[in-house]
């Protein structure tokens, strides 16, 4: 194949498997019905709108961004722990500097957030929020604590796993992705509707991190890898 | 070794924690760039017609020329500096939120079609498991009866993709983002 010169050459990518990612309107969490939408959605082929994307660079990182223990004065309470990964495309091929930002419960499992009422204590020294650009080969790292699990309203008895939210840009405004990592072994799992929001087993458990005694730290942290798959395109667009 | 995408999950009630509470972008293009201003004021609703306060709403879109700052763009133009292209914004207690920006122009679509001008736009919110994507057009531009997008839209649901000026205010536009119920908006599979 030649190189591409035609300047309304569009690039598709690839579909998602209906199964690998979540039903949108799943009755046992409570609030999708009527957030959203009821009538099919309509089918876009892929055009310059949806092959590109937000490139991130406009705004600094900061050198303790990527470490939610060094943020404050003292250190947060709870278990130190290390969480690196990759950012990969469905091809196989890294997603080099892009933008991961990260969110998260503290170690008794509440937020710094006005609406979390949940009566598990504050931490003056956890803000629970990160963010990093992934290195050429696609991999990031945060220093973290361990989010405890929290109560919610969905239901009678209802209990989150422990998780950290993800959110990651890649190279298309289509490869936009918001998720959580969860941990292995939580037997909460069997009772979340958004973890058993996806229907194939195999695409839940790419939710879960595994652990790793290599990225672990001798008298320091646990560590924990999460690698993270967007969507990618069907072929190079630009071959040189 | 198979790569499969990794599940979406909703961003939840809090997710102001780590995308808006210190890195809101409710200006897509500096009062430099070049084009039409245009003062959008977009609001996400449910299905009873409720403001969705824990929404966040994500915008794409394309400079005055109609080039995206992005290198898959492959048009022989150059990207205006001042349009960055991308803003995101929270939704207040009345699932509203502002954006600042510059009317796109049109972008190539499928074939030797042109696209209208149009915003791209994505909506996350506690309950929403994957988020949703749809698009913003400006309700009388003609170039609207050419867009191939719009086409595969059925006539009569096209206006929940329109934008519409606020006629108290030059520049001033009005977007509702309404998740379900009678005025569903469209929204897209891509
Ligand atoms: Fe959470």
């Amino acid at each position: 194949m030649g190189q591409v010169t035609n300047e309304r050459s569009i690039v598709s990518y690839h579909r998602h498997a209906p199964a690998s990612q979540p039903t949108r309107l799943y009755d046992a969490y409570k609030s999708t019905p009527k957030r959203n939408p009821h009538k099919p959605l309509i089918f876009l082929p892929h055009t310059l709108s949806e092959t590109t994307g937000p490139v991130y660079g406009h705004d600094p990182i900061a050198e303790t961004d990527n470490d939610l223990t060094r943020q404050h004065h003292g250190a947060p309470q709870g278990e130190r722990i290390i969480v690196t990964g990759r950012v990969l495309d469905d091809n196989g091929r890294p997603v080099p500097n892009t933008l991961v930002e990260i969110w998260q419960a503290n170690a008794a499992g509440r937020y710094v957030h006005q609406r979390d009422q949940h009566p598990a204590p504050l931490d003056p020294n956890f803000s629970g929020a990160g963010r990093t650009l992934t290195d050429e080969t696609g991999a990031y790292r945060f220093v973290t604590i361990k989010p405890g699990r929290y109560p919610w309203f969905n239901h009678y008895n209802a209990w989150r796993p422990a998780h950290i939210h993800f959110s990651i840009f890649g190279r298309a405004f289509l490869s936009r992705l918001i998720t959580q990592m969860y941990f292995p072994g939580d037997p909460l799992f069997d009772y979340d509707p958004v973890y058993q929001s996806v229907p194939d087993e195999k695409a839940r458990q790419r939710m879960i991190s595994k652990f790793d005694l290599e990225t672990t730290q001798p008298q320091w942290a646990l560590g924990f890898r999460f690698d993270i798959v967007l969507r990618g395109p069907e072929a190079t667009p630009f071959e040189a | 070794m198979e790569f499969v995408p990794t599940p979406s999950q909703t961003a939840g009630p809090y997710l102001h924690i780590g995308l808006t509470r210190n890195h809101s972008k409710p200006c897509i293009a500096s009062p430099q760039a070049k084009g039409e201003r245009v003062w959008l004021k977009c609001f996400v609703l449910d299905g009873d017609g409720a403001g969705v306060n824990d929404s966040l709403v994500e915008i794409w879109q394309a400079d005055g020329q109609g080039k995206y700052n992005h290198p898959d763009d492959r048009q022989a133009k150059t990207a205006d500096p001042e349009c960055y292209g991308f803003g995101r914004m929270a939704g207040g207690e009345d699932g509203g939120c502002e954006f600042e920006t510059i009317k796109p122009g049109r972008v190539p679509g499928p074939g030797n079609t042109l696209q209208a001008p149009h915003l791209n736009v994505a909506v996350y919110a506690r309950g929403i498991l994957l988020h949703l994507y749809t698009r913003i057009y400006f309700a009388g531009d003609p170039a609207n009866e050419q867009d191939p997008v719009l086409a595969l839209v059925p006539k009569e649901r096209r206006e929940t993709l329109m934008a519409q000026p606020d006629p108290a205010r030059p520049g001033g536009w009005r977007f509702d983002i309404r998740l379900t119920g009678e005025k569903e908006t469209v929204f897209f599979d891509v």
